[in-house]
């Protein structure tokens, strides 16, 4: 009896994939900026044609180089940044040394990668995109998004019982 | 100027925009680039259930939510003031295979023989929409990050789960297309 007491309240150390590592607390107020950033992000997705079925289909039926070449350049972007940051420790607005959570391997990166694939080339969308194809004027696109959003809610509830 | 803004843009300029995104996140608030992590807030913020994954303190990720908000305004602002004048160009061997499968639909981004609000409560919207959804929500956390949070974030970050998720994310994407689609668009 004490004992299902003490595991219904243990608490599972929170691993947050995209985590805020701000020590200093942010006003709400303060979030405004990354709806900006994000905002400008939603605009490149749209005038890259990212958030097009057709863009996704092309790029795994391997007829045109568009995607590879944003997620390509995006990444060699990105890398030189990181990089860029740690060598010469650049600190963030609020003073702290930047953090980046490294990342463990478990066979979920396989399972569920695989299975993540199969819907972006039945949906032509990521996540992000998802949001973008919804701005833009896709209805429909609502009923995908509450459907992955139960996909995660899936995931959670099913968590433990899945192979890891 | 804005003639120019509306004209489809390079790979080159959104991968580089893209590619920002990550070290802006960092230095404006040591955020760490990733958009999958929104639908998780979202159940921790609206149905919890008890479930242990989603008791946390959702509000310390808040900005994650304002990120996604600002993703769905910037695409309002593109497609309502800044769209392509021009005819919507799709690589004609795409063109010649989806037209094998049933597409007819060239128009715009989105083809309306799968993507239109009428199909929602049909067999392609089950497969398209609902389940189409469900292996993006599940697989992305599954996975523990999509093409944000691994493909772009973990690989700037030499982080080699994050290979092994983007070489996954592409092997599912072209199993999908060349072996699963043929069949899924006999069904209609």
């Amino acid at each position: 009896m004490i004992k299902t007491n003490i595991d219904k309240t243990a608490v599972e150390e929170f691993v947050c994939e995209a985590p805020n590592n701000q020590v200093k607390k942010e006003s709400l107020a303060s979030n405004f900026k990354y709806l900006i950033v994000g905002t400008i992000f939603g605009i490149v997705f749209v005038k890259a044609e990212i958030i097009s079925w057709f863009r996704i289909q092309e790029m795994f039926r391997l007829q045109s180089f568009h995607m590879y070449g944003v997620i390509g350049t995006a990444v060699v972007v990105g890398l030189i940044s990181v990089q860029l940051i740690k060598r010469f420790n650049i600190k963030t607005l609020a003073g702290e040394t930047v953090s980046i959570p490294n990342k463990t391997f478990d066979k979920g990166q396989i399972y569920g990668g695989l299975i993540f694939g199969f819907g972006w080339a039945i949906t032509g969308a990521c996540p992000g995109p998802l949001f973008a194809q919804i701005g833009s004027g896709f209805l429909a696109i609502t009923v995908t998004f509450a459907s992955a959003v139960a996909g995660t809610w899936l995931y959670g509830a099913f968590k433990n019982k899945l192979p890891h | 100027m804005i003639e120019l803004i509306k004209q489809p843009w390079h790979w080159a300029v959104a991968g580089v925009m893209i590619g920002l995104t990550v070290p802006t996140l960092l230095l404006i608030g040591n955020k760490t680039f990733g958009i999958s992590s929104s639908l998780r807030h979202i159940c921790a913020a609206c149905f919890p259930a008890d479930i242990q994954y989603f008791m946390y303190n959702w509000k310390k990720e808040l900005w994650n939510l304002f990120f996604v908000v600002g993703v769905l305004l910037g695409g309002f602002i593109a497609s309502q003031f800044l769209s392509n004048p021009n005819e919507f160009v799709v690589n004609e061997n795409t063109v010649k295979d989806l037209k094998a499968l049933g597409i007819t639909d060239f128009s715009a981004m989105m083809p309306s023989d799968i993507f239109s609000v009428e199909n929602i409560f049909t067999l392609k919207g089950l497969i398209f929409f609902v389940i189409g959804g469900l292996m993006v929500g599940f697989g992305t956390r599954y996975a523990g990050g999509c093409t944000s949070g691994h493909a772009i974030m973990g690989l700037s970050n030499l982080q080699l789960p994050s290979l092994i998720a983007t070489i996954s994310f592409m092997v599912g994407g072209f199993a999908m297309t060349h072996l699963i689609m043929p069949f899924i668009f006999k069904l209609f």
